[in-house]
């Protein structure tokens, strides 16, 4: 009797996936740590694009897209690590959606994605360290480079007509890679960083950073690094030396509290922040609304990470990631019809008869080079106490 | 002769108004780690702490003062709120004295064990701050948040560079001079005063002429929480409260008293604006000050920047390291550690 339960339960577990046509897709966030506000909002996106596919019913011949949920971390590569590999090897999924921050998803490419030969689509990791990332070309992101970011923070520094900058950095992965890539960029451009400082989060007094910064001699002080930190530490000490009275500023540095907190001396500062206002994303914040959750930053890169993994597979005929991964270029990317979030069933229907589309979605989804979005930037000025969006880059 | 002038206004602007202020909030602190350290003998490690619990009841009580309508103007509220904030620390301290140093006192330990007695208070009190308060920044200044700007120095003089002095620099540096000279005049002129002086140069000599012990114990407990209110306040106002922070600065606090000699009150402030002043002009740029000093031309390219901000507390480690091989009792010698 044993033995007869134990061949069934054995047989059962066998057949199973057979059985119900699932494609499982791994949805590898924070859920715990630096960005655990962040994660179950992107992670309800994702799950929302697979609901959206599977219940059109055209997927992979009537397939039903199934969420495996795995927590990142954010910061812990080892463990990062561990949950991709455990979501790879028993769960069993065809793809990774994530992972989110840039030093896990280095991780977790390099000792799962690439060594078990699993596409990883990240909505979320922008070091410039991932663009030359050996990846098999399994790797992609839906959220721009750094790389990008510092180019356009140069391109935009130069239109304002401003010649010469001081550069300060929140003292990590992120804050020096934009750092970098500003100065170089900007330099390129015939600009001229007079000085360079890195700056530690959570001290108590930046006079004496700022002081230092002050004696380059510009009067333009770019800060790479966070609101309800050092940023705004370093930002308040200039003011109070009257050391520099214009800012700009990168995306961490973007937010409600941090004209709240330093008052109107801030008016006319300006930062850049990924993102564009386009029709796409109207349409899924308004789909989010629907379903009962906010489009909070990178949500909405993560629906459409998500959506390009089922589109690959689908143009593939395969849920097999060394055959999608061919295929993500050719659904994200002209020529074909322009597919918008909420349209995925359409998508699917017209890859299915063998035609071709152009995935937009929610943030004008157009890959470049080494599989990453060319990235659109608002730039936001602060006008009365507030963030304004003035144009788009 | 303006290009000097300018020279002059940016260092002060930069190294001189910032350094009085810090150093007199490093001179404060020191001081109350200098008392302990004379009258109970040990280095209390949980002075920082002490700062931040005397700074989070003055804040509690200006957020109730200023919800009452209550302010101070054109000086921060948080001044009024100032002996709650006392009242609250010197009460922390007695009871902390009670509960566990008393009982390390009759057994007579030794002061490692007093310093690792100190660590767990420390771990224990910014546990209980984090708690009622929580982790995160808090901004209470308010009034006039300028003495003078930078903009309006520059209007007013016709120079290049600004000089700006906040109200809560000044306050700092008016309230650290009241209080480092009430503390000079309790120690020498008032009956008290002398007592705790010859308890601390010979505790049996002092026994034997009749001073009660537990009363200079508490004496300099209620001396060292209000000198640590005044310090955490005053530093919270200047730069912002958090909790964090107060921990941080135990080494240069440490570093200023070590450098003036532990167990002297001069020494405390004297240390206290040589670390400051050192922190500053080690890691100021000089470049500017010498294009408005040297002919033109002969401007330097660097940015004569004799050690990166990134290494500021090194600052304080050089100069405790350097004192302790040469000079082991620091500047006023104090007791050699």
């Amino acid at each position: 009797m044993k033995k007869i339960a134990m061949a069934v339960v054995a047989s059962s577990m066998l057949a199973a996936p057979a059985m119900a046509a699932d494609v499982k897709i791994g949805v590898l966030l924070g859920f715990t740590g630096p960005i655990e506000s962040l994660a179950p909002n992107m992670a309800t996106a994702a799950e929302m694009a697979m609901k959206e596919a599977s219940d059109s019913g055209n997927f992979m011949g009537g397939s039903t897209a199934v969420s495996v949920r795995a927590d990142s971390t954010c910061v812990d590569a080892a463990a990062a690590t561990a949950a991709a590999e455990r979501m790879v090897t028993s769960d069993g999924v065809a793809a990774i959606m994530g992972a989110d921050c840039s030093g896990v998803t280095t991780a977790v490419l390099q000792n799962v994605g690439t060594a078990k030969g699993i596409v990883m689509i990240s909505p979320s990791a922008t070091s410039p360290a991932l663009s030359d990332i050996p990846d098999d070309g399994l790797f992609f992101r839906t959220a721009p480079s750094d790389a990008r970011g510092g180019q356009v923070m140069a391109e935009v520094l130069m239109g304002r007509g401003i010649d010469s900058i001081a550069l300060t950095y929140t003292n990590n992965d992120y804050g020096k890679g934009l750092a970098d890539s500003i100065q170089g960029s900007y330099e390129a451009l015939g600009g001229k960083v007079t000085v360079v400082a890195s700056h530690e989060d959570d001290k108590g007094d930046y006079s004496a950073e700022v002081a230092a910064l002050a004696q380059g001699g510009s009067d333009h002080l770019v800060i790479v690094g966070y609101l309800d930190r050092g940023g705004k530490g370093i930002m308040q000490a200039s003011l109070d030396s009257g050391a520099f009275e214009n800012f700009a500023m990168s995306d961490g540095m973007i937010g409600p509290s941090l004209p709240e907190a330093i008052g109107a001396d801030l008016n006319g500062s300006w930062g850049l922040l990924p993102g564009g206002e386009s029709e796409g994303y109207d349409i899924f914040a308004k789909m989010a609304a629907e379903a009962g959750f906010e489009a909070t930053p990178y949500s909405a890169e993560s629906y459409d990470s998500a959506a390009l993994i089922m589109l690959a597979m689908q143009a593939a005929g395969s849920s097999d990631s060394q055959k999608m991964k061919a295929k993500v270029f050719d659904v994200a990317n002209a020529p074909g019809t322009k597919i918008h979030p909420g349209e995925l069933g359409k998508a699917l229907k017209i890859l299915a008869d063998g035609g071709e589309i152009d995935y937009v979605g929610a943030r004008e989804i157009e890959l470049i080079g080494p599989g990453e979005t060319g990235g659109a930037y608002l730039e936001q000025v602060v006008q009365d106490g507030k963030f304004t969006t003035v144009k788009s880059h | 002769m303006t290009d000097v002038l300018n020279a002059i206004v940016l260092l002060a602007n930069f190294v001189l108004v910032p350094g009085l202020a810090y150093g007199s909030q490093l001179a404060l602190g020191a001081l109350g780690v200098t008392l302990i350290y004379g009258i109970l003998r040990f280095s209390n490690l949980a002075h920082g702490e002490t700062m931040s619990f005397g700074a989070m009841v003055t804040i509690l009580v200006t957020w109730g003062l200023q919800a009452g309508g209550i302010n101070f103007h054109p000086l921060p509220t948080a001044l009024l709120a100032l002996p709650f904030g006392i009242v609250g620390a010197v009460a922390l301290c007695l009871i902390v004295d009670r509960l566990v140093y008393r009982y390390y006192r009759q057994q007579r330990s030794t002061s490692s064990i007093y310093l690792i007695v100190s660590i767990g208070v420390m771990l224990i009190t910014g546990g209980l701050i984090r708690f009622i308060i929580g982790p995160g920044d808090r901004k209470i200044t308010d009034g006039e948040r300028f003495i003078i700007k930078a903009r309006t120095f520059k209007e007013m003089t016709g120079l290049n560079e600004g000089l700006a002095i906040k109200t809560t620099q000044g306050v700092t540096v008016i309230a650290a001079f009241l209080v480092v000279g009430f503390v000079f005049w309790f120690l020498n002129r008032t009956r008290t005063g002398k007592a705790m002086r010859a308890y601390s140069d010979n505790e049996d000599l002092a026994l034997l002429s009749g001073i009660n012990p537990e009363r200079v114990v508490m004496i300099a407990w209620i001396m060292t929480g209000a000198l640590a209110t005044i310090a955490g306040t005053l530093y919270g106002l200047d730069k912002s409260f958090k909790p964090f922070t107060y921990m941080q600065l135990l080494l240069p606090i440490f570093a200023a008293a070590i450098v003036g000699g532990v167990g002297n009150p001069i020494g405390a402030i004297v240390g206290g604006f040589v670390v400051a002043f050192s922190e500053l002009i080690i890691t100021f740029a000089y470049r500017k000050v010498l294009m408005y000093l040297l002919p033109d031309g002969m401007a330097p390219e660097g940015m004569i920047q004799l050690l990166s901000t990134d290494y500021k507390f090194a600052v304080s480690f050089v100069i405790l390291v350097i004192v302790l091989l040469v000079k082991p009792t620091g500047i006023f010698s104090g007791k050699s550690l």
